[in-house]
């Protein structure tokens, strides 16, 4: 086994152990309850926990594949992103063939482009080449009504679902001055920091949380995001080994990330409360949509690879 | 031969009900309702051909093997292909709506019932290509709850197959699809055909999600 590997499955495992002791806890507060009843708090967190066991097995699959099994992974991810923001967005049937392009042309091509490591074409291509033409293709059906809202609700939906999401797998194409293949840790690193920052967030929210953020949007409070935050750091800097920043550039990239999540989250509440839905979809049970589960790595992801490009390539 | 014919049609079916899924990602919503194989007609809105297929592959398997979708004879006989798809992989009850036909759809369908089947019935008759979220309802729901007022008729809410696959295009969206089903409703003694369908009309348009767009 290479070295990778063995670090892959290292975190596979050290995930796996804690997803087992969440598990044991929870299972020692169901048995502590009266028989009989149910405290709906702790069957939503069983529920999540679930959904976490998911999250870790794919995750790791997909790093253990390689190249190839991490871009259908988030191929896959932004298929169902895209999904659920484009049911919520305004169109019309005019925009019927330019919709049809972002589902199967503009998003299987990214990653193409990504997959191919071409580094100069995915990162305009859905700012540029997309953003340009889909409006086009919807103007040749020569419907005007509401057509500025229309297209720039499908633009944003590309760039959030496709454009961010793939950004997660193009940290394979970093050159980070070590061998090739341990590339495939950042994505690791990115999504145990900000996932975990997020759980710890909400934690510690529920705690000690007093004064809100954006009253009226979300429950999340500065002393939630603070803690959040710090201990994303601290994670961060516990998962240095896998990444070339050493440990204080660790705890500092995994800040960043996090801290960014969080308010890229708070930017995704805004979006549910003016639509007026409580989640994104129901396919992820216990979190709602694959939005819900991913929005705080969609907003780190671009941030961090531009961040480790510039800094550390 | 037939058995053939019977195994193809399980393995198209299992096609169908595994396509929409990938695609939409269809999930019922029992409001007011259970899941439960009663006999019953869902009445549904009618916005493209995609509807059917769609509340037939968000049933649960047990009440799928019951329903019997009723549709246009002269839409499932126009080829092959529709020939078999429709009789055979979705079991559907055909019936003719020319007038000049002596073959009474209304009889098809009380046949039907009398079987045991369940039925999924369009009431607004055509698609509906307007703004309003329902066509006027014929009258043959009124008739199928007065002759046989025991069976729960269903309303059933099909949201964004408009945009999903809308008339005259080939590609479907992959947009989210939710098939909403409510409380059933009943003909109430002495109620008239238009209190009656106007009932139900309300029924089934407050299933409607409200997305404020």
């Amino acid at each position: 086994m290479s070295p990778t590997t063995v670090d892959i499955l290292l975190l596979a495992f050290g995930s796996s152990g804690i997803l087992i002791g969440l598990t044991f806890l929870g299972e020692v507060l169901r048995a502590r309850q009266t028989p009989g009843t149910q405290n709906p708090v702790l069957e939503t967190f069983m529920t999540r926990i679930q959904s976490w066991w998911g999250m870790v097995a794919f995750v790791g699959g997909a790093l253990l594949l390689g190249k190839f099994g991490v871009m259908l992974l988030f191929a896959f991810c932004s298929f169902a992103a895209l999904r659920e923001f484009l049911t919520l967005t305004t169109k019309a049937l005019a925009d019927h063939k330019s919709l049809a392009l972002a589902f199967f042309v503009v998003l299987p091509l990214q990653y193409v482009f990504v997959g191919m490591g071409w580094t100069g074409m995915y990162t305009v291509f859905i700012p540029v080449y997309a953003f340009l033409l889909l409006p086009i293709m919807s103007a040749l059906r020569g419907n005007a009504d509401r057509f500025l809202v229309r297209v720039a609700e499908t633009q944003w939906a590309l760039m959030i679902a496709v454009f961010c999401v793939s950004h997660v797998p193009a940290l394979i194409n970093l050159e980070l001055g070590q061998s090739s293949d341990r590339s495939v840790l950042m994505i690791a690193f990115l999504v145990m920091v900000v996932q975990f920052g997020d759980l710890l967030e909400y934690f510690f929210g529920r705690r000690i949380g007093r004064r809100k953020i954006a009253p009226g949007l979300s429950p999340k409070t500065r002393e939630g995001v603070f803690c959040g935050v710090i201990s994303a750091m601290c994670i961060g800097a516990l998962l240095h080994w896998i990444t070339p920043f050493g440990i204080l550039g660790a705890a500092g990239m995994a800040g960043v990330a996090s801290f960014v999540g969080m308010l890229g989250s708070l930017v995704f509440a805004a979006i549910k409360r003016d639509r007026g839905v409580k989640d994104w979809s129901h396919l992820i049970p216990g979190q709602g949509g694959f939005v819900d589960q991913l929005d705080s790595v969609i907003f780190a992801a671009p941030i961090f690879y531009h961040l480790t490009a510039y800094f550390y390539g | 031969m037939k058995f053939l014919r019977r195994l193809a049609a399980r393995i198209v079916g299992h096609a169908i009900r595994i396509f929409a899924r990938a695609i939409t990602a269809v999930r019922a919503d029992w409001q007011g309702i259970e899941p439960v194989p009663r006999q019953r007609v869902y009445f549904a809105n009618h916005t493209s051909n995609g509807d059917m297929p769609m509340i037939w592959a968000a049933l649960p398997p047990a009440l799928r093997r019951e329903v019997r979708p009723v549709a246009a004879a002269d839409y499932w006989l126009k080829n092959k292909l529709r020939a078999f798809v429709g009789p055979e992989v979705f079991n559907c009850v055909l019936v003719d709506r020319r007038p000049e036909v002596k073959d009474k759809p209304m009889d098809k369908i009380i046949a039907a019932l009398d079987e045991g089947a369940s039925l999924i019935i369009f009431p607004e008759g055509n698609r509906n290509m307007t703004d309003d979220p329902l066509l006027p309802f014929k009258a043959g729901l009124y008739n199928m709850g007065l002759a046989r007022p025991d069976i729960d008729l269903v309303p059933t809410w099909v949201a964004n197959l408009n945009e999903i696959m809308p008339k005259g295009e080939v590609i479907p969206l992959p947009l989210i699809c939710t098939v909403t089903f409510g409380a059933p409703i009943h003909v109430e003694d002495g109620e008239d055909k238009d209190a009656f369908l106007a009932r139900a009309s309300d029924a089934l348009v407050a299933l409607a999600p409200e997305v404020t767009q």
